[in-house]
């Protein structure tokens, strides 16, 4: 069986800086994992690479592959010719929802269809009537259905990236890459939004993997848990390793970014067991 | 401002002090105030020069004081017995800003669109840009004496002047408001496996379609007030009626088309520029 996602020696560079160095790691299906870093470690990157959205360096290290479900997405930085169909399977969240704002709730779910279908119907938007049960029943689940002829920037922040869920979910796709997606919501909307995600990968099989700022998120919904420092992974393991001390002796002053101070008050055990798990 | 005589003279002896500490005013050096003398010596004789070449000749205003008498007697006394034939010159006129704008937008999207450097390659770019410079950079009125010379006098050529014209300054506006687009909702497309087109249709149009409305309508107001000129040189419209009425020294009933075409243009203004102010 297929990785969801397989990322082989990939790299990424802007100027001088490596935003991404020479990572490699899998994700396997249904698996939930949580990306945590401070700032510019180089997590929206690994997803924005992992998606094809940005191109890896082509001169690196390694070969710089990545692919979806043995789908190639890219390699040696070039999008490959089956980039489309690889991104059927690969739902985005973004932390700005990216939803076109003047469209209603309901379109933007449906978009969610239109590597699926039809060209030509999508461009023109004709959406039939098995389209549209599917995106009212994804807005359902997700909770939000009664504001479904709304448009979207009507919409709470909370709410907006429910719908980039649903869109996700009618989307089909089996893998879902959520960059930072409760970075810019209040606590109570960030926590739905966190249960949503969690729900929709343990109910529908699908992998999940998150990038967060927060740490008591990353250790009580994941399972495992991958660090990420100066474009480096520099720990993937289970989420049960994580604890202050050992974020404290990875990411130093920064490490504060990623503790919430009413978690980890205590004293940390000593952290090099856990840095042996360091993937190199 | 002072309790007494002494602290008035206490402050006069403060003031003198300082100025006897200051430094005298700098002087402007020889070499500038030369300089600042060439200069003016330069732009009177450019100006003597533009006064001989424009043949410019105040007096012939006084010389001819009646022609100018019966000129302004006529144009305050404007004569509407024939108000019905300019009124229908107007709406030709009307009819070729309508048409020329329309074919202008329709062209313009597309145009707009590949030459917008976030979405359209960078050679296409260029080249349509190119174009686009072409069009705005000879004057409506210069392409509508080409389109005389190739569709004949008439309406028809003021059109195809109009669209050309304004097809390159639409393509413009247009490619810049999709530069200034939030580029999420694109990527949220793109993820979804979207088409390059789906992802125009989906993640551009949106965003972009209040202010295109916009300038289409702006575009419109002053392509009216370009087809009454385009009239004059054989375009068609109230202006070509304007034209014979003072070839034939008929002052009242160009003043009466004057009139016609002023209250148009600001019925038109004031109407396009409320809706203008619905789509932002």
């Amino acid at each position: 069986m297929a990785a969801a996602l397989q990322l082989d020696r990939v790299s990424k560079t802007y100027g001088a800086m490596r935003a991404v160095d020479d990572v490699s790691l899998t994700i396997r299906e249904g698996e939930r994992v949580a990306l945590i870093g401070a700032s510019g470690s180089g997590k929206s990157t690994l997803i924005r690479l992992a998606s094809g959205l940005i191109l890896a360096d082509s001169q690196g290290r390694g070969t710089g592959a990545v692919h979806a479900f043995g789908v190639k997405v890219q390699e040696a930085g070039r999008l490959s010719a089956e980039v489309r169909s690889a991104r059927r399977n690969i739902g985005l969240v973004f932390q700005q929802f990216a939803l076109a704002g003047r469209l209603s709730v309901m379109t933007n779910v449906m978009v969610g269809a239109l590597g699926r279908m039809n060209a030509l119907r999508g461009t023109l938007g004709l959406f039939n009537s098995d389209e549209r049960r599917t995106a009212y029943a994804a807005l359902a689940e997700v909770g939000i259905a009664q504001h479904a002829a709304k448009r979207a920037r009507e919409l709470s922040g909370g709410q907006q990236q429910r719908v980039a869920i649903a869109r996700a979910l009618v989307q089909g796709a089996r893998l879902v890459l959520a960059d930072e997606p409760i970075a810019s919501l209040d606590p109570k909307s960030a926590k739905r939004v966190m249960d949503t995600l969690v729900t929709m990968s343990r109910d529908h099989g699908i992998a999940l993997v998150v990038s967060l700022h927060q740490v008591d998120y990353a250790t009580t919904y994941f399972d495992r848990v991958i660090a990420m420092n100066a474009g480096r992974v520099v720990f993937d393991g289970p989420a049960s390793r994580i604890n202050a001390g050992f974020l404290t002796e990875l990411y130093g002053a920064s490490a504060e970014e990623l503790i919430l101070p009413s978690q980890f008050a205590v004293t940390p055990p000593p952290a090099e067991a856990v840095l042996s798990q360091t993937v190199s | 401002m002072f309790a007494t005589e002494t602290d008035r003279s206490a402050h006069r002896a403060a003031e003198r002090a300082v100025e006897r500490t200051m430094p005298a005013p700098p002087v402007t050096p020889l070499a500038t105030r030369l300089t600042h003398l060439a200069l003016a010596a330069v732009a009177v004789v450019i100006l003597v020069f533009a006064w001989h070449e424009a043949e410019m000749n105040p007096a012939q205003l006084m010389r001819d004081a009646g022609n100018m008498a019966t000129l302004g007697a006529d144009f305050l006394r404007p004569d509407f017995t024939d108000w019905d034939v300019y009124v229908n010159a107007m709406l030709e006129t009307l009819a070729i800003a309508i048409w020329g704008t329309l074919l202008a937008v329709i062209a313009g999207i597309p145009l707009g669109i590949l030459s917008a450097d976030n979405v359209a390659p960078h050679w296409l770019v260029f080249l349509v840009r190119r174009l686009m410079d072409a069009c705005r950079a000879i004057n409506e009125l210069v392409f509508a004496l080409i389109f005389i010379a190739a569709v004949g006098l008439g309406p028809f050529a003021g059109v195809l002047a109009l669209f050309v014209h304004t097809t390159g300054v639409v393509a413009k506006l247009f490619s810049e408001a999709v530069e200034a687009i939030d580029p999420a909702p694109v990527e949220g497309i793109r993820g979804t496996g979207g088409t390059w087109l789906q992802e125009i249709i989906y993640g551009v149009l949106p965003q972009v379609l209040p202010l295109w409305i916009s300038y289409a309508l702006y575009r419109f107001e002053s392509n009216v007030r370009s087809a009454t000129v385009l009239g004059i040189v054989g375009g068609g419209g109230i202006g070509m009626t304007f034209n014979e009425t003072m070839r034939g020294f008929l002052y009242s009933q160009a003043s009466a088309i004057l009139i016609i075409v002023v209250l148009t243009v600001s019925v038109l203004d004031m109407v396009s520029q409320r809706v203008r102010k619905k789509f932002i």
